[in-house]
């Protein structure tokens, strides 16, 4: 437990801190037995400026007894709790072990909700307003950094509440992505589909699938060299959920709309992570999660639950 | 020729050597008589008024609840009608100035009025020297009985008191904590002993204080403790009205027979009966001057005015005045018009113009709030139908006792809109955190930050509330 680079300076403050302690008791017991001259006036008998005179107005002994009650407990907290250096104290109490002791509490405490959730399907889960709401919370501090407090994502990271999905969207699917995580990975593919001028013509083919606005043309002659490309997107360009590939004839762009965007990822390939959360969240908050974003999409059926 | 001193230097006059006095004293106890008239009479109403709103106030109901509650574990504070968030703590500011500057008011015009007649200290010592009263007996026989041997009779009256002021102690503590759990659940918990550990605790905390307080450490607490003693002499002047001896009218005071002439005497009015040192809750003497234990009670006026009245003298030998009017022999009317100058002027002034700002901002207060946040984590997005979008976490606090349906709007850029759900649902008194997406049309805006209103209104249209945010337009 000990944060001092030597020794030395633990005995120093253990030593400091003894002599404080003992210095007020020292300092305490000199004053109680000091004795002030009894003055027909009541005062010190100290005069300042001519005509200004110190009142003996003295305290209630009692208020001393308080002194020395106030160094016992110091006395007996430092025998305790961590103070002296780095003597860890009596009751061996750090704030490591409290906030354990707080997590393993408030698990136990848990323990039952989940229970409860874990024994039911997602989609029962998600019509279950209680379970939503915890679910909220658990998205709020662990998901919405990166895919947005309203689930919606933004560039590079999925929108979640729509049913467009790279991965699968079933409960089963989300909870495999939310356990192992996921690692998109689309290879630099330049040399496959040939020159610059193939790939322009390739993006504006992957332009037209979605009915987007195009060069028709140009798009007509790249059509040949999406042959490249259909072996992950298919013939169709409808992608494949299965190695992860997007489908590309839908209106959804996630690292970005346009020529420009679509010869960059060509030409550079993307690499895109989720990272596993196994070993961060409980496999029923995980459960409960994959509920909650399902449910994103899925509202209608569920609700009459 | 000697060269004249540029200061006057003053010699410090070096103590004595050390003989007497420690720096400590041993406690004495003090046994202050019971006392009738005047000024008792207003403690005792003030005792009553205080006390009946103490301890009545939490069993008082508004509509299906507890009229005032301060719900601190779900951080809501209700005061009749109000429903209080954390948010409104400024009407707690509020509150505390205007008390403040009551307390400098009230300093500057009439002393320690508050000490005397209003603080729990005195109105709990007064209680429970009035038991004390009824179990052993006024001064002399407490004197008595506090000197006697030990005995079965000494005995069972300790007891007996000290039974009583656990009593009234206890009752104080189980109210005070019922300000903060409702009282009918509480003592429903007491009665079926599931009352839960922290609700013990406090019950005999304050318990235990008001019978440390009130049963032992009484005029310590307004003499070692209460940093206002050592304060006043900063809120009073010399048209501060004080507890006083008229040292005129009184000196030299001594003993003489009931039927002599005052006039054919060499005596003043006082006739040295040491009543008022034997009344007073401090145990001091009024007649060495103001002193900063006096808490300004009055009891020694009262006691004075009696004996004044069966030696066929006047009152006031000891009275409410002033050191201007003492000084001057002012009559009441002339020392009475000193109360308006400029010190009692002003604190009146800021008073009042901080309680009427309280009292109007309480009426225009809105039974809602609301607290816009920037989404975390996507600062600009753009969304099918070539739109730009925005996200926000609106938290929207419902501060009334009904639920309540909001409409969100947003206005501040061309083509502005709510994309998601407009309509909001929040329980009575609940706060709930929504997500709300605004639009514009791609290309309306200039790069850079906007800035934009939201608005959020109930059904009614009564209670509206706007919050300033931005929206962000990328390169």
């Amino acid at each position: 437990m000990s944060d001092f680079t030597e020794n030395f300076w633990s005995w120093y403050v253990a030593a400091l801190t003894l002599i404080g302690i003992i210095g007020s008791l020292v300092l305490l017991w000199a004053t109680a037995r000091k004795k002030m001259p009894e003055r027909s006036d009541n005062t010190t008998g100290h005069v300042w400026d001519e005509d200004l005179r110190e009142s003996n107005n003295p305290m209630p002994r009692w208020w001393m007894w308080l002194f020395v009650f106030t160094v016992i407990y110091a006395l007996l907290y430092l025998i305790a709790y961590p103070g002296l250096g780095a003597y860890p104290g009596e009751m061996k109490w750090s704030t490591r072990g409290e906030y354990e002791a707080a997590m393993a509490g408030a698990e136990k405490e848990l323990a039952p909700l989940y229970a409860g959730f874990s024994a039911k399907s997602a989609e029962q889960l998600a019509g279950d307003a209680n379970a939503m709401a915890v679910g909220e919370r658990l998205f709020m501090n662990n998901c919405a950094q990166c895919h947005g407090s309203d689930a919606r994502g933004s560039k590079g990271f999925p929108n979640l509440a729509d049913s467009d999905w790279l991965h699968g969207g079933s409960p089963e699917k989300i909870k495999e992505t939310l356990t192992l995580g996921r690692k998109g990975q689309m290879p630099p593919m330049a040399a496959a589909v040939g020159t610059p001028e193939d790939v322009r013509n390739v993006a504006q083919y992957v332009l037209s699938l979605s009915g987007g606005p195009h060069d028709s043309v140009r798009a007509q002659l790249g059509k040949s060299k999406f042959t490249a490309c259909a072996a992950c997107h298919g013939m169709d360009g409808k992608g494949n959920t299965a190695i992860g590939a997007p489908n590309l004839a839908d209106d959804i762009w996630l690292h970005g709309w346009g020529e420009q965007a679509i010869v960059d990822i060509v030409n550079k390939g993307k690499i895109n992570e989720m990272p596993a959360q196994a070993g961060k969240l409980t496999e029923a908050q995980i459960h409960l999660l994959a509920a909650y974003v399902w449910g994103l999409s899925n509202k209608a059926p569920a609700a009459k639950l | 020729m000697s060269q004249p001193a540029l200061r006057k230097i003053i010699p410090i006059v070096p103590a004595a050597q050390p003989v007497g006095e420690s720096l400590y004293e041993a406690h004495r106890k003090i046994y202050p008589r019971s006392v009738s008239g005047r000024f008792a009479r207003w403690r005792w109403a003030f005792v009553a008024m205080t006390q009946l709103v103490f301890y009545g106030l939490p069993w008082l109901q508004w509509g299906q609840r507890q009229a005032v509650l301060f719900d601190l574990e779900a951080r809501r504070f209700y005061l009749f009608g109000y429903v209080l968030y954390p948010q409104d703590f400024i009407y707690l500011t509020g509150l505390l100035v205007a008390s403040a500057l009551s307390l400098f008011l009230f300093t500057a015009v009439a002393g320690r009025l508050w000490c005397g007649f209003a603080c729990p200290q005195t109105v709990y010592t007064e209680i429970f020297l009035w038991i004390e009263r009824k179990v052993e007996g006024d001064r002399t026989a407490r004197l008595k009985l506090d000197g006697a041997p030990f005995s079965l009779e000494k005995l069972v009256k300790k007891w007996f008191k000290h039974i009583l002021w656990i009593g009234v102690a206890m009752w104080t503590g189980f109210t005070f904590v019922a300000y903060f759990v409702p009282a009918r659940e509480l003592i429903l918990q007491f009665l079926q002993t599931k009352m839960g550990g922290w609700e013990i605790f406090w019950v005999l905390f304050y318990g235990f204080a008001t019978y440390g307080n009130a049963g032992f450490l009484r005029e310590q607490v307004c003499k070692y403790m209460c940093p206002y003693a050592r304060f006043q002499s900063a809120m009073f002047d010399k048209d501060t009205l004080i507890v006083s001896y008229d040292p005129a009218r009184g000196e030299p005071r001594g003993a003489r027979s009931r039927q002599a002439d005052l006039s054919a005497l060499s005596l003043g009015a006082c006739v040295d009966c040491t009543l008022c040192v034997q009344v007073c809750p401090t145990g001091i003497d009024i007649r060495e001057g103001l002193q900063y234990e006096c808490i300004g009670c009055a009891a020694c006026v009262d006691v004075c005015d009696g004996v004044m009245d069966k030696m066929g003298y006047a009152h006031g030998l000891i009275r409410f005045t002033t050191q201007n009017a003492l000084a001057g022999k002012w009559p009441a009317a002339r020392m009475l018009r000193q109360v308006l100058r400029p010190r009692v002027l002003i604190y009146s002034a800021f008073l009042g113009v901080l309680c009427l700002a309280l009292l109007w901002s309480l009426m225009a207060r809105m039974p809602l709030k609301v607290d816009v946040v920037r989404d975390r984590a996507a600062l600009s997005r753009i969304v099918a139908g070539g739109r730009l979008e925005n996200v926000y976490r609106l938290q929207v606090m419902n501060a009334t006792e009904e639920t309540q349906r909001y409409t969100i709007t947003a206005t501040g850029l061309e083509g502005l809109a709510v994309a998601s759900e407009a309509e909001v649902k929040v329980g009575p008194t609940e706060s709930r955190w929504v997500a709300v997406r605004l639009q514009i049309p791609y290309g309306s805006a200039q790069a850079g930050s906007h800035p934009i209103m939201f608005r959020v209104g109930d059904e009614s249209g009564h209670a509206h509330v706007e919050e300033k945010s931005v929206f962000l337009v990328p390169r």
